[in-house]
């Protein structure tokens, strides 16, 4: 069973839902990661998704803009990122680690090679936002091959055919947009979500998983009562200033509070 | 009705999934792929629709001012010698000052078939903004066009002339704050507004089906052109020759002559303070192939993906990626891509204005400095068609200022 398949079976049997951190790769800085992985873990991450950053993110807010920005003006690469990955392989080997990015930077890879280099250095999938199922022949084929989980996403404006479509091209899980729009946070949840999530898992025995403007533990309760699991990203950059040390521990008591909302 | 219908309408590409050889496709967020659907639907149904035909033909011809003049430049020919024969498409003369209008009528009707009351759209110069904004004030549609905070700079006239028609000009902090910014600001705006808003894209780039319904609506310069020069030159010409930043002026004065082969194409791309300064906006001379904005194509990036930022002159040549079509037309030998820099641009913009009196836009100005260059190269009694895409007022200060004039 792969990580993704076994987490996601363990917490189901305990009755608990999925906590997803998302972080940029090299923000702020590229030595804060390892550490922060640790951190996360332990305050409960039960997933974890690693942005690889893209001069041009334009299914990002402006969290995740900048974070981006600054990441790559600190020379993150891909290649540096996959060694990062490594180096969080070799300390823990049982939480997921997912890649979320862009399909330019990995076409600049090569599709085959990347696919390659991402799992064997402990990658257990890969989302990339402008890459909607029709497309997906870039990533498919070589992920497939190399056991390389594909995340496709759905939106509030897929119909019944594309919600289907995601689903069945979709492995370890199913990406629902909570909204309209591009990251960050947002106040409360928009109307419909839940219809989504629901009609979403009428089509899969795949988990489901919503993301896009969650930020607190109220927003992570409710969606957690319908999906199987939450991401938070933009909300989790946003604590991640001042000093290494200061910075991982606000975003692990942060992580703690959401994931006593996924129970 | 044959002469109303769209070019394009019998064309084999783009195929089925918006390709045009490798080039192009739909590489955007799920949330928006609904819309294009509907777009695209909405587009065929149209294109076949007399009344919608006839609106846009009477909106051509009595509001942006359609058939444009093909004009002789008898002293620029001559200057340039051996027989050579220039004819100018006179887009130059268009409401708004440039071809964006031919574009933005179209769009602008489809948004009305779509019953979307807002629409968006990007813009580096300003041209393809005023001419949005033009068309939303005359369509009652509420506007916002994004632009980068350092074109708003260059190109100030432009942003009192979208205010004053009642657009929102949003400003455009991130990244390199031009073209390439105001693009992606645009597609966040569309991805969040999209059950109400549509995007009027600007060039023949982004998803599928936009490069094929721009070429289509820009195609009308390509098809009076190629009358007016049959009369004009009694001959097809043996060269069309045009500005290349995203693609659509050129795409629509090439796309109708594709199946003459006689006729070749130039593109001519902006150059910069010289392709070997790595400051340009050559993306098809000096680029590879990636994914920007939604489709396919060649693209100004380093060996990591990361998009490079670009430089030019021009706002509106300044963009590192183009249009899926001319990929595909530089890859399978259809058209020839070349460049010029700011200083040709500028020789360009001084050459048609001191042996014509035209004042050509920064754009095609490049097109007239590289037609300069290669004249000595051209066959004797060679029969040119030049794109004349807009007008130079919009660029007086920036001309102004680097040939000191006072």
């Amino acid at each position: 069973m792969s990580r993704i398949a076994s987490v996601f079976s363990r917490l189901r049997r305990n009755q608990e839902k999925a906590l997803i951190p998302y972080l940029t790769v090299g923000y702020p800085k590229l030595d804060w990661l390892a550490e922060a992985v640790t951190a996360f873990a332990e305050a409960g991450a039960d997933l974890l998704e690693l942005g690889i950053p893209f001069s041009d993110p334009l299914a990002d807010g402006p969290t995740i803009q900048a974070a981006s920005q600054q990441a790559l003006a600190g020379g993150v690469t891909m290649r540096k990122a996959l060694r990062q990955v490594e180096r969080i392989r070799k300390r823990n080997d049982r939480l997921p680690l997912i890649a979320m990015t862009y399909i330019n930077p990995i076409l600049a890879y090569g599709s085959r090679a990347f696919c390659r280099d991402a799992a064997a250095a402990g990658l257990d999938g890969v989302i990339v936002p402008d890459l909607p199922p029709e497309e997906g022949w870039e990533l498919i084929p070589s992920s497939r091959k190399a056991g390389l989980d594909t995340i496709f996403l759905a939106a509030p404006t897929s119909g019944p055919q594309r919600l289907t479509r995601a689903a069945r091209v979709s492995r370890g899980f199913v990406y629902y947009v909570s909204l309209t729009g591009v990251t960050g946070e947002r106040r409360g949840l928009p109307a419909g979500w839940a219809n989504g999530v629901r009609a979403l898992k009428r089509r899969t025995r795949l988990p489901v998983c919503v993301g896009f403007g969650v930020s607190t533990p109220e927003q992570v309760w409710q969606i957690t009562r319908e999906a199987d699991g939450v991401i938070v990203g933009s909300a989790l950059i946003r604590k991640l200033t001042g000093s290494r040390r200061e910075g991982i521990r606000r975003g692990a008591a942060f992580l703690k509070r959401l994931k006593g909302a996924c129970q | 009705m044959a002469s109303q219908r769209l070019a394009g309408f019998q064309s084999g590409l783009p195929n089925q999934r918006g390709r045009f050889g490798p080039f192009g496709g739909k590489y955007v967020p799920e949330t928006l792929m609904a819309a294009l659907t509907e777009l695209e639907s909405v587009y065929r149904q149209a294109r076949r629709d007399r009344r919608f035909l006839s609106d846009l033909k009477s909106l051509q011809q009595t509001y942006a001012g359609r058939p444009t003049p093909l004009t002789f430049a008898g002293n620029l020919s001559k200057k340039l010698g051996r027989g050579i024969r220039v004819y100018l498409k006179r887009e130059d003369l268009l409401h708004t000052g440039a071809h964006k209008i031919n574009n933005t009528l179209g769009q602008g009707l489809l948004t009305l078939r779509m019953k979307k009351p807002r629409v968006i759209a990007e813009t580096g110069a300003g041209q393809h903004g005023v001419a949005t904004a033009t068309v939303a004030a005359l369509l009652g549609l509420r506007c916002d066009v994004t632009m980068g905070a350092v074109d708003i700079e260059r190109q100030r006239l432009n942003v009192f002339r979208m205010r004053t028609l009642g657009a929102r000009v949003v400003p455009v902090t991130s990244g390199s704050r031009t073209l390439k910014d105001a693009c992606n600001e645009a597609i966040r705006d569309w991805v969040t507004n999209v059950r109400t808003t549509h995007y009027i894209l600007g060039s023949v780039v982004g998803p599928h089906p936009y490069p094929m319904i721009v070429r289509d609506f820009q195609s009308v310069i390509g098809r009076e052109a190629r009358r007016q020069v049959l009369k004009a030159a009694g001959r097809l010409p043996d060269l069309a020759l045009a500005c290349v930043g995203g693609g659509s002026n050129a795409i629509g004065l090439f796309h109708p002559f594709a199946g003459d082969r006689s006729v070749r194409f130039i593109g001519v791309e902006a150059a910069g303070s010289g392709l070997a300064t790595g400051r340009h906006a050559a993306t098809l001379v000096k680029g590879t192939v990636g994914v920007l904005h939604g489709s396919k194509s060649f693209l100004l990036q380093d060996a990591d993906g990361q998009v490079k930022e670009t430089h030019s002159i021009s706002a509106g040549l300044d963009y590192p990626g183009v249009g899926p079509e001319h990929a595909w037309y530089k890859q399978s030998g259809r058209a020839t891509y070349l460049s010029a820099t700011d200083a040709e641009a500028l020789e360009g913009f001084e050459f048609l204005a001191r042996t014509e009196g035209i004042l050509p836009a920064l754009e095609p100005a490049h097109a007239i400095g590289c037609l300069k260059r290669i004249a000595p190269r051209l066959k004797r009694n060679s029969v040119v068609l030049l794109g004349l895409s807009g007008r130079g007022d919009k660029d007086m200060e920036t001309v102004a200022a680097r040939l000191k004039v006072r």
